[in-house]
């Protein structure tokens, strides 16, 4: 565990082109199929919500925006749930045989906007020793 | 979603609560007083933020004379770490879903 942001990153190599992917990441129908019922749409600032099915405590709604779109390449939105915001972002690069696919969930954004002083520890740099801290606790 | 994570994750999405946690964690066990102080927030503030993360689980208060101090409550962020291993099993999952998916769709 480093001291960087804390995140989760899935690679996968697919036998199909960029712009069939593309698709599949980016067209509401499409994306309901594999993700979650939506109203996306790949346009840069669309706030939209993905819906599964709610249980005790969790309401089943993650709210987002979307932050990056580069046809066939890049696409980044936010993802915010319970109170925590966080961000996914998906790269895919073309290979000789298809796609690699790149999704990477960070589970926590440093806030620039800390009203209280004493915030200088870093917030990234504490949730990247939160695994360490809990690990040791046993 | 983790039934137990929603107050903690309610709890520490508040910067100033989070600054207050961290601080804890840092530097052991304080008042409220010591919490305040060159913090730029009001003596209330802060005990209505501490209330919030006592009832997280996060912070312990323990009473002393007039004071009260708190200490931090490092396993309570347990649900925190169970939060990556359930977006890991949520992502893979949905990988799979996303490559049956591609399979079935023309060019």
């Amino acid at each position: 565990m480093t001291t960087t942001a804390r995140s989760l990153v899935i690679e996968k190599e697919l036998p199909h082109p960029p712009e069939k992917v593309w698709r599949a990441l980016t067209e509401g129908s499409l994306i309901e199929h594999w993700l979650m019922d939506n109203d996306f749409q790949p346009v840069v600032g669309h706030k939209f919500s993905f819906r599964s099915t709610p249980v005790p405590n969790w309401n089943g709604v993650i709210e987002g925006e979307v932050l990056v779109i580069e046809p066939n390449s890049r696409l980044s939105y936010s993802w915010a749930t319970m109170g925590m915001k966080s961000v996914v972002a998906w790269t895919l690069t073309p290979t000789k045989d298809g796609t690699r696919l790149r999704m990477e969930h960070s589970g926590f954004r440093s806030e620039e906007d800390a009203a209280y002083k004493g915030a200088s520890y870093g917030w990234q740099k504490f949730i990247g020793n939160l695994e360490r801290v809990v690990g040791g606790l046993e | 979603m983790p039934a137990t994570s929603g107050a903690v994750f309610t709890a520490l999405a508040d910067p100033t609560r989070r600054a207050l946690f961290e601080r804890l964690s840092r530097e052991g066990e304080l008042t409220v007083r010591l919490l305040t102080d060159n913090s730029g927030v009001s003596q209330p503030a802060v005990s209505k933020h501490l209330g919030v993360l006592k009832h997280a689980g996060l912070v312990r208060a323990r009473h002393r004379g007039r004071q009260t101090h708190y200490s931090a409550q490092p396993r309570a962020l347990a649900p925190l770490v169970d939060w990556m291993s359930y977006y890991s099993r949520f992502w893979h999952d949905r990988f799979d879903r996303l490559e049956d998916l591609l399979k079935g769709m023309d060019q």
